[in-house]
């Protein structure tokens, strides 16, 4: 089975994450770049897949130079290959835009199952996957927890809900995205590690992929943020230290509040 | 006046209270025009003219929700090429982030995801970063497709003729090839949904293990409210992780959260920030939940939990 598991160099999820006040997106110089958590989790899911299946995965991440170190990541974890779709004329590009690039990319190359993590941690749009398979006019079976593709042309996915999960059936080719917990991603291992330095990495502009400039990139976006500010701080509240009686406290400051 | 159309999030009829509000909206925006797919139609006909539905578009078929996610873009794109709305606006789940998705790249239009608010020239309030900065967003291209958070205007009614109009699609194979074979509900008691509750009551790592969980849980439930987790507590397994607020969990905007034994890590803060009155109870006076605090106790909530709910019963009677 033929397997491209997306991936995102996000902020690390624990620092302070701001705009840009020139370009208002993401200012990404001034925080670490990490993989986004939860495409580790689809990262896994691929390479278990592909392990039962005696498949191969093929890395693919859109976005600046810095990147490739999450691309590196993924091979050190077992990834076969990598893409890097990079250019200049992709920055400030909206989901459509990278919908787009997405899709583009993938088109053609007789792939059998796309993998995503359900959502980056920095945009937290988790619109990419559903977008991608409308371009590929594939199944979408996303926000899995739990994957099963046998290698036999079929796809079942859990799909989470708020009420518990649907069982989806699909024929690959197909698009699937999958929650965090839905596997114990791998640490990369020092073999992992040094074999993935000579694992290929393949390098596409825009003009490779067959991507109308005008298409992608900040200018192209459909939306644009008009105006952003820093939220306004949260007035001091109240805080007292418990001397026998702080849930009745709670009580009457809830009851002012008129909720109780 | 134009359409507004929004997409009516529902369970066989019984319409949920995002798509009141989201009526409410629309109201404010044009002409409120609601989209019901799927069984039920008719349960649901009189609550959504009582909050404002001018027409009520039907489409009942089963196809349409047998199939994940993209049936019910097909519709509402073609209700956007047949009746040219002034926007659309679709509950900020999951599945509603989807659906727009789908949407915007099948009517060539803008999508902004998680509003909090838009406003009359469809600039859409955004707030990001775990609620660190407040953006104003606009679509610049095609129909305005808008996602917007339960518990971002309070629902008011506004009788409106709620006038149904059935509505069929010829569904594309690509629409119908992920089919939903079994719906599988877990058993979660009568506690609201996390994400639409307006009271969510939440435990952490103070709370120390699975059996802490049974304090928060009974002052969840004098309160009506939903319970949630810090990641300390789901990855912990001390409680499930659907539960989970945070960064990589759910983001909840209720009128009242009462932390609980959470130290307030960016990862949770993401989470719950925007929310509008904040309850912390922690023994280490310098938690940094306690910066967000309306009201805060610094105190073992083994103490302070357990009286709260008791005080809570006796003022309810």
């Amino acid at each position: 089975m033929k397997i491209v598991v997306c991936v995102k160099q996000v902020p690390d999820t624990w620092s302070e994450k701001k705009l840009d006040p020139a370009s208002k997106t993401l200012d990404r110089d001034s925080v670490d770049g990490v993989m986004n958590e939860l495409d580790e989790y689809a990262v896994e899911e691929a390479l278990k897949i592909a392990e039962a299946t005696g498949g191969e995965v093929t890395v693919l991440s859109m976005g600046p130079s810095q990147s490739n170190e999450t691309i590196r990541k993924a091979l050190s974890m077992g990834a076969n290959a990598g893409i890097h779709i990079q250019d200049d004329g992709l920055a400030g590009s909206d989901a459509i835009a990278t919908s787009l690039a997405i899709a583009k990319v993938i088109e053609g190359r007789g792939v059998d199952l796309i993998l995503f993590g359900s959502e980056s941690t920095d945009a937290r749009m988790s619109v990419i996957p559903a977008m991608v398979a409308e371009r590929l006019g594939l199944p979408q079976l996303t926000f899995a927890n739990k994957v099963n593709a046998p290698g036999d042309g079929t796809v079942t996915a859990h799909r989470l809900t708020d009420y518990g999960y649907d069982v989806v059936e699909a024929s690959t080719p197909a698009v699937v995205s999958v929650v965090e917990k839905i596997n114990e991603p791998r640490y990369p291992s020092f073999k992992g590690i040094m074999a993935a330095k000579k694992k290929p990495v393949e390098v596409i502009t825009i003009t490779d992929a067959g991507i109308e400039p005008a298409a992608v990139g900040l200018g192209a976006a459909w939306s644009e943020v008009a105006d952003f500010a820093a939220a306004p701080p949260r007035a001091a509240g109240t805080v007292v230290t418990d001397d026998g009686d702080g849930g009745v406290k709670i009580a009457e400051y809830l009851s002012t509040q008129k909720f109780i | 006046m134009a359409e507004i159309l929004v997409l009516i999030d529902h369970v066989d009829g019984s319409v949920k209270k995002v798509s009141l509000e989201l009526l409410t909206l629309a109201g404010s925006l044009g002409e409120p025009a609601a989209v019901y797919v799927g069984a039920g139609a008719d349960a649901a006909l009189p609550t959504l003219a009582e909050y404002g539905a001018t027409t009520v578009y039907v489409a009942e078929a089963a196809d349409l929700v047998d199939h994940v996610v993209a049936p019910k873009a097909e519709l509402l794109a073609q209700l956007v090429a047949e009746k040219s709305p002034a926007a659309v606006l679709i509950p900020s789940t999951a599945e509603g982030k989807e659906i727009a998705g789908r949407l915007a790249v099948k009517t060539n239009s803008g999508v902004i995801t998680d509003a909090v608010g838009v406003s009359a020239d469809f600039v859409a309030t955004q707030s990001i970063f775990g609620g660190s900065t407040i953006v104003q967003s606009r679509v610049t291209t095609g129909t305005p497709i808008i996602t917007v958070r339960p518990n971002s205007t309070p629902p008011q009614a506004a009788p409106a003729a709620g006038t149904r109009q059935d509505v069929s699609v010829a569904l594309s194979p690509a629409a119908t090839a992920a089919k939903i074979t079994e719906r599988v509900t877990e058993e979660k008691g009568a506690r609201p949904e996390l994400a639409e509750a307006a009271i969510v009551v939440s435990g952490g790592r103070g709370v120390g293990g699975a059996e802490g969980f049974d304090v928060i849980e009974k002052l969840a439930d004098s309160l009506g409210a939903a319970v949630g987790a810090s990641r300390a507590a789901t990855d912990a397994g001390w409680y499930p992780h659907q539960y989970q607020v945070g960064q990589t969990g759910k983001t909840v905007s209720p009128q009242l959260y009462i932390a609980n034994g959470i130290s307030g890590a960016i990862q949770h803060r993401a989470g719950m920030q925007t929310s509008k009155t904040i309850i912390v109870v922690n023994k280490d006076p310098e938690a940094p939940i306690f910066e967000l605090a309306d009201y805060g106790v610094v105190g073992d909530l083994f103490n302070v939990v357990p009286q709260l709910t008791e005080e809570i019963g006796k003022r309810k009677g």
